[in-house]
């Protein structure tokens, strides 16, 4: 099977490359990347050419924070249609967080995760581990075991460490192994019974509030272990100003810390709670105007170096009901790409920028061999259209979750093919 | 004139008309509390619920009452919180009562935004009576009628109010009605009790006593919950009684003639002195007399009443 993308605006920032040019792929890895492949290749048999002018060729995108919810919590997502959503969205490679039932904190359940991808032959789905046995926060859990089965790297993700001393012994334990500690910084004390961002708004509606300190603190112990230890830090889902600032600084210092954060903080703010909408509970909250400003800033400057969605599904019934209620967390798979086009029709970021936090700085953070298109590499790659106005419809989501916030809103820029190892496994057009 | 609305959830969404309306309609229902036979036929046929997910005498009987004057039948429910977090959902709750045809639904919830969210489910009009920390609307509406009748107005006048306004649902609804009415609102409490960001209210929050009843029309105190919030918010209910209650001395600070006002239940000896509570400035009182005509007015004006 040879596949010939013909004509499109190649972007690759694993290999600096943006320009026109064509692409082809066989037996599912990259063949050729040039000028005018078309005529010596178009006698091949099987050939299919695509005609991509005006279309944009990526590496296959990568989220590398994503709750699948299979095993344990099916009603919510399974491996499958998380699978399902993530090529729609663009994505050929996703890490899923080990937050199910039982905890991805056992070989068993990294296994099991491992054989679903297979099974559904979709995306390559990467288990992240947890940090602790059934993520509470006392014991370690078996790094080297977990690694062998597939594990990429560790996370309580949805949960701090809170013990010091255990946050201390993960990141010295996954820097022997070259492993990343995915730090989820919140500090549970500060946080504890919030419901959203502590500011102006929450005076307004009442609600119970969770302070940006609480994430700052724990960015800031993390930043400390990570130096004192020399081990490899990510930290998850940055939302406030605060943060941002530490991790520059820190980086400054030449600390090995890597961050990420979504497209819901550097699209939305506090501001978008005063109807209650149950949709916008997500933790961390939605900050302020400034932190979102911050944040922005923060991917303009390459202090945050990973986009990703943070994709948390949840049933109907999760969300249904009373604002305190409601489960937290949002759907992203199908909208992050979109979302964060906007930064580049904002002048935030350039095409180049905003891919590589898609793509070659995910894959470098878990240290995946994907994220560009070198010759021989696996065939991952993603089109998308930059013109394509669409209607966000939650109802159209193949993400069993229906928990967006951004049902109805008019987006610009869209992924319309995804190929996973020289297979076409969606198309749009 | 009309209410040209669906529901009542907060005083963020009445204008200053609207508020103008509801006053002026709840003085003209007082003369009904004092007949002798105290009913009049106007909302005869019409179904009332009340929805209570949290414990509540006075605005329970309130509404009740109100109900029961302009002959409306009403319906009393009370559901804990926390059978519902384990049963039935409130929207289902909710729909089941949508199916038995009533006209208003008034709903008490600890959740901030219970009543939005039933607002946007259902075709029958809700009445907010107290939603978490939020709004708590008919309160803040008897609160600026009795300060109107006693003071014969509202803007320009100086309201003070003490307590934890971080936790306050009535607090808040009273700074968006006295506001939005023209009145300059200090509120003073321990700085653990005011929430960040509350000047963006239009409020000049201080953290003494004394700073914020200087001067005052009108003080108003908060109670002070002393069930679940003394553990970390506040030392002591003998330290806060000391620093923080309405007293002979401090109420001396106020205008010779300040009122007093607490929504109740009072904590005598915490928040506020009894002597004050029970004396010749207080006005706590008026406050529920009041209560039952501004819920009598809503009542009417959402089932369509003109005036």
């Amino acid at each position: 099977m040879t596949l010939l993308l013909k004509g499109g605006r190649v972007v690759d920032p694993s290999l600096n490359r943006d320009e026109v040019a064509d692409l082809l792929i066989k037996n599912g890895k990259i063949v050729k990347l040039g000028k005018d492949l078309y005529k010596a290749n178009k006698a091949a048999p099987d050939i299919e050419v695509l005609d991509l002018r005006g279309k944009i060729v990526v590496p296959g995108l990568i989220d590398i924070h994503t709750h699948l919810r299979e095993p344990g919590f099916e009603y919510k997502e399974t491996i499958a249609s998380g699978s399902e959503a993530a090529l729609a969205g663009g994505f050929t490679s996703i890490a899923c967080m080990p937050n199910t039932n039982p905890v991805n904190d056992n070989r068993s359940v990294t296994e099991f995760i491992r054989r679903k991808t297979t099974e559904c032959g979709l995306v390559n789905v990467y288990p992240i581990a947890a940090i602790s046995v059934k993520s509470e926060g006392t014991f370690l859990t078996e790094f080297l075991d977990l690694k062998d089965a597939g594990a990429v790297g560790f996370s309580d993700d949805g949960k701090p460490v809170m013990n010091a001393a255990l946050m201390r012994r993960a990141l010295e334990y996954a820097s022997s192994l070259d492993m990343p500690i995915i730090a989820h910084c919140e500090d549970k004390n500060l946080s504890a019974g919030g419901v959203m961002h502590e500011g102006f708004v929450a005076a307004e509606l009442g609600l119970s509030a969770i302070p940006s300190v609480a994430e700052e603190i724990m960015v800031a112990r993390d930043l400390l272990l990570a130096e004192f230890t020399s081990a490899p830090l990510h930290i998850a889902h940055v939302s406030t100003a605060g943060s941002v600032r530490m991790i520059r600084e820190a980086k400054a210092r030449g600390i090995r810390v890597t961050a990420e954060t979504a497209p819901h903080y550097f699209t939305l703010t506090d501001e978008a709670l005063r109807g209650f909408d149950t949709n916008l509970k997500v933790y961390p909250p939605l900050r302020s105007r400034e932190d979102r400003a911050s944040v922005r800033e923060g991917l303009s400057d390459g202090t945050l170096d990973v986009i990703a969605s943070d994709h948390a599904p949840h049933a109907r019934t999760d969300k249904e009901v009373e604002f305190d209620y409601a489960a937290s967390g949002l759907t992203g798979l199908e909208t992050s790409l979109s979302l964060s086009l906007g930064l580049v029709a904002d002048g935030a970021l350039t095409l180049l920028s905003l891919i590589e936090k898609m793509t070659v700085n995910p894959a470098g953070v878990l240290r995946l061999p994907k994220g560009g298109l070198a010759i021989g590499a696996d065939a991952d790659v993603t089109v998308i259209d930059p013109d394509r106005e669409w209607i966000c419809d939650r109802a159209l989501f193949r993400s069993r979750g229906r928990n967006s916030p951004f049902h109805g809103w008019t987006m610009k820029g869209k992924a319309i093919l995804t190929i996973v190892g020289g297979t076409v496994r969606y198309r749009d057009f | 004139m009309k209410l040209n609305r669906k529901d009542v959830l907060g005083i963020r969404e009445l204008s200053v008309e609207e508020i103008r309306l509801i006053l002026d309609t709840a003085e003209s229902f007082l003369e009904v509390s004092t007949r002798e036979i105290k009913k009049v036929p106007t909302l005869r046929g019409r179904t009332v619920v009340n929805l209570f997910y949290e414990p509540s005498t006075r605005t329970r009987t309130s509404f009740e009452i109100a109900g029961k004057r302009l002959s409306a039948d009403t319906i009393n429910i009370s559901a804990s919180t926390s059978s519902v977090v384990k049963g039935e959902t409130l929207i289902d709750t909710a729909k089941n009562l949508e199916a038995m045809n009533p006209d208003i639904i008034v709903i008490r919830h600890s959740a901030a935004g219970a009543p939005h969210l039933l607002a946007g489910l259902l075709r029958q009009s809700i009445i907010n009576a107290g939603d978490g920390a939020h709004e708590h609307p008919t309160q803040a509406l008897l609160d600026m009628m009795t300060i109107r009748s006693k003071k014969g107005r509202i803007e320009g006048l100086q309201v003070a109010i003490i307590g934890d306004i971080a936790h306050s649902r009535v607090a808040r609804s009273n700074i968006l009605g006295l506001t939005k009415m023209g009145a300059r609102v200090s509120v003073a409490g321990p700085a653990t009790m005011i929430p960040r960001g509350i000047e963006k209210m239009g409020v000049i929050a201080h953290t003494r006593i004394e700073e914020a009843i200087r001067d005052a029309d009108i003080v108003m105190m908060l109670r002070i919950q002393t069930e679940r919030e003394r553990q970390s918010i506040f030392p002591s209910l003998r330290e806060y009684a000391q620093y923080f209650s309405l007293n002979r001395r401090n109420i001396e600070l106020a205008k010779p003639d300040a009122l007093v006002m607490h929504p109740g239940p009072i904590n005598r000896g915490v928040e506020i002195s009894p002597d004050i509570a029970d004396g010749p400035r207080s006005i706590i009182l008026d406050q529920v007399t009041n209560g039952v005509a501004v819920r009598m007015a809503l009542l009417y004006l959402l089932t369509g009443g003109d005036t």
